[in-house]
């Protein structure tokens, strides 16, 4: 377990300094506008996919620390890893708020979020901008194949 | 006197509550329901366990004489003139959906004016989004005040000739403002057109007469005014319920039909009450009104806003929020901490045991009017008190971001 400070700290420096925040006007880029899973958090995340590697991600929108923060952790953690690696980190990280057995290696700053699985009206919060990220990447896996 | 004490001994909530170390400020999203609703629900099961309108023995005949007092009770508790105007319905939801389906879609035509507000529950715009679809009536918007507010003359500017149904709440889920219904129908009614009004978050809080204020149609949840959830009601002067379609067709509401598919409906209000109606629901509903009528809703309305006031008043002293309600005068506050976003603000609330809601509360009023698309509602109902009031207002006190980050750690 990540100490609680840390973790305190972790989030508040996202939420205030959210990494790759800011939309590109740029058709090469993938898309999510995720709006329709809560009627308070509306994020949109764009995704830059080439030669089976994560080349950029970027979000923007209204949303509380919680979907802000790890959608800023989730993006660093996946910017210029490969398609499979960024999948493998998402997975294990849906895995620790699943409350399964996971990899706390991989997941670095977003071990922050270990405890919110106690949470149950914060989890949707913590997996907005994720689940995006997942979402895209899978597409572009079935695209490939 | 209103003895809020006595009050709260009559609802094992409140004792729940104790034990889990918590205040409930969301009683417009639905309310506490005291012993007595509660054991009629049980008695309904354990003694009077029969369908309704149907057998021919003693028990069935003793359930649906209940049912039929249930109609009557409402009819006396709204004074409406009949207990024929009283449709027994899921909640207030499908009342106001069979309003702007079985009248809306069968006598409104292209070029027809639907007049509301932008301040809606989605419940009761949605609807006419779809009359509006099917139909080609047009909808229009009341402008309201920069600050939410509505004014009876901006009211009037926006009726004409051609407006055909006016429809609004009476208290804003949002804002919590009181509309002056009885100008309104009044206004309207000049004109022609029929005035629907959603009386969820009134219902429960304001003395409501449907004749003095002459509403064609008045439509809300039992659930919200100490109830069974899964009632709800129209009333609908007979006039108009007898001219309007049902919404669903089926058992108990037809008087015959035959195979060449001529139908022959019953009168209002069976024939709006096709299949098994929530048949416990609505005899706890009936012990809800008594519950009611017993602390006289002349009291229920007093205290409430006396409550308020006091919840206003205890607002003002916070300089790091910001109210968006402040004229409003029974049951809602809507507010933000100031830089926290207001999900925030609610999860720090809840590890501090308090329930209230965040949201942008299927309205779109507080983004055009307000500028804050994300707010906090606390809302308080007959069984609350100043002290739990005085709570909240001390742990908005020491709120910080930080603070909030940690309620989900
Ligand atoms: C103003 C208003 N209208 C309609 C509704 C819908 O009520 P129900 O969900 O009970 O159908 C609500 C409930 O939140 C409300 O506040």
């Amino acid at each position: 377990m990540m100490e609680e400070s840390l973790k305190r700290a972790i989030i508040l420096d996202h939420y205030q300094h959210p990494r790759n925040k800011g939309l590109k006007d740029d058709p090469s880029y993938m898309s999510r506008h995720m709006a329709a899973d809560s009627c308070i958090d509306d994020i949109t995340v764009m995704m830059k996919i080439e030669d089976g590697e994560v080349k950029d991600v970027c979000f923007d929108g209204q949303a509380c620390t919680i979907s802000t923060s790890s959608t800023s952790i989730m993006s660093t953690l996946i910017k210029g890893q490969s398609v499979e690696k960024a999948l493998m980190i998402i997975d294990e990280y849906y895995k620790m708020i699943d409350e399964e057995h996971y990899d706390a290696e991989v997941l670095e700053e977003a071990n922050a979020f270990d405890t919110l699985s106690k949470q149950a009206n914060r989890i949707n919060c913590g997996t907005i901008g994720v689940k995006a990220m997942n979402e895209m990447l899978r597409e572009y896996q079935n695209g490939q194949q | 006197m209103y003895d809020v004490l006595k009050v709260r001994n009559d609802f094992p909530m409140i004792q729940t509550l104790k034990e889990r170390h918590m205040i409930y400020l969301d009683s417009a999203a639905t309310s506490f329901k005291p012993q007595c609703v509660i054991d009629k629900v049980n008695e309904y099961y354990t003694k009077e366990n029969a369908n309704i309108h149907r057998g021919d023995y003693d028990l069935s005949f003793e359930v649906s004489d209940e049912y039929e007092n249930a109609r009557k009770t409402c009819a006396k508790f709204l004074n409406a003139k009949k207990w024929e105007e009283i449709v027994f319905t899921n909640g207030a939801s499908s009342a106001l959906n069979l309003v702007a389906y079985g009248y809306g879609q069968k006598f409104l035509k292209e070029g027809d004016v639907i007049l509301s507000t932008e301040a809606e529950h989605a419940s009761n715009i949605l609807p006419w989004f779809k009359v509006s679809e099917v139909t080609g009536a047009k909808i229009e918007y009341i402008a309201l005040n920069h600050d939410g507010t509505f004014d009876i003359e901006s009211f009037k500017k926006a009726m004409h000739e051609g407006v055909k149904v006016v429809t609004l709440a009476h208290v804003s889920n949002v804002l919590g403002y009181i509309m002056p219904i009885k100008e309104i129908t009044k206004i309207a009614h000049e004109y022609g057109a029929v005035v629907v009004v959603d009386g969820a978050q009134s219902v429960p809080h304001l003395k409501t007469d449907v004749c003095d204020l002459d509403m064609d149609f008045l439509c809300f949840s039992s659930h919200k005014m100490l109830g069974p959830s899964g009632v709800g009601v129209l009333y609908g002067k007979y006039e108009l319920l007898d001219q309007m379609d049902p919404f669903m067709l089926g058992g108990g509401s037809n008087a015959r039909f035959d195979i060449c598919g001529n139908i022959l409906l019953k009168n209002p209000p069976f024939k709006f009450e096709a299949g098994t109606p929530c048949v416990e629901g609505v005899l706890g509903f009936k012990r809800a009104l008594e519950y009611l009528m017993d602390l006289g809703m002349d009291n229920v309305q007093k205290y409430g806003h006396e409550l308020h006031a006091y919840f206003m008043e205890r607002m003002k002293e916070l300089d790091n929020v910001e109210v968006y309600n402040p004229h409003a005068q029974t049951s809602i506050v809507t507010f933000n901490v100031k830089n926290i976003f207001a999900q925030d603000v609610a999860a720090y609330l809840n590890k501090m045991g308090i329930a209230c809601r965040s949201g942008n509360h299927c309205a779109k009023i507080l983004l055009n009017v307000i500028g804050a698309s994300e707010t906090i509602r606390a809302s308080v109902y007959l069984y609350n008190t100043k002290e739990e009031i005085d709570y909240l207002i001390e742990t908005l006190k020491g709120v910080t971001l930080e603070k909030c980050i940690g309620a989900s750690l």
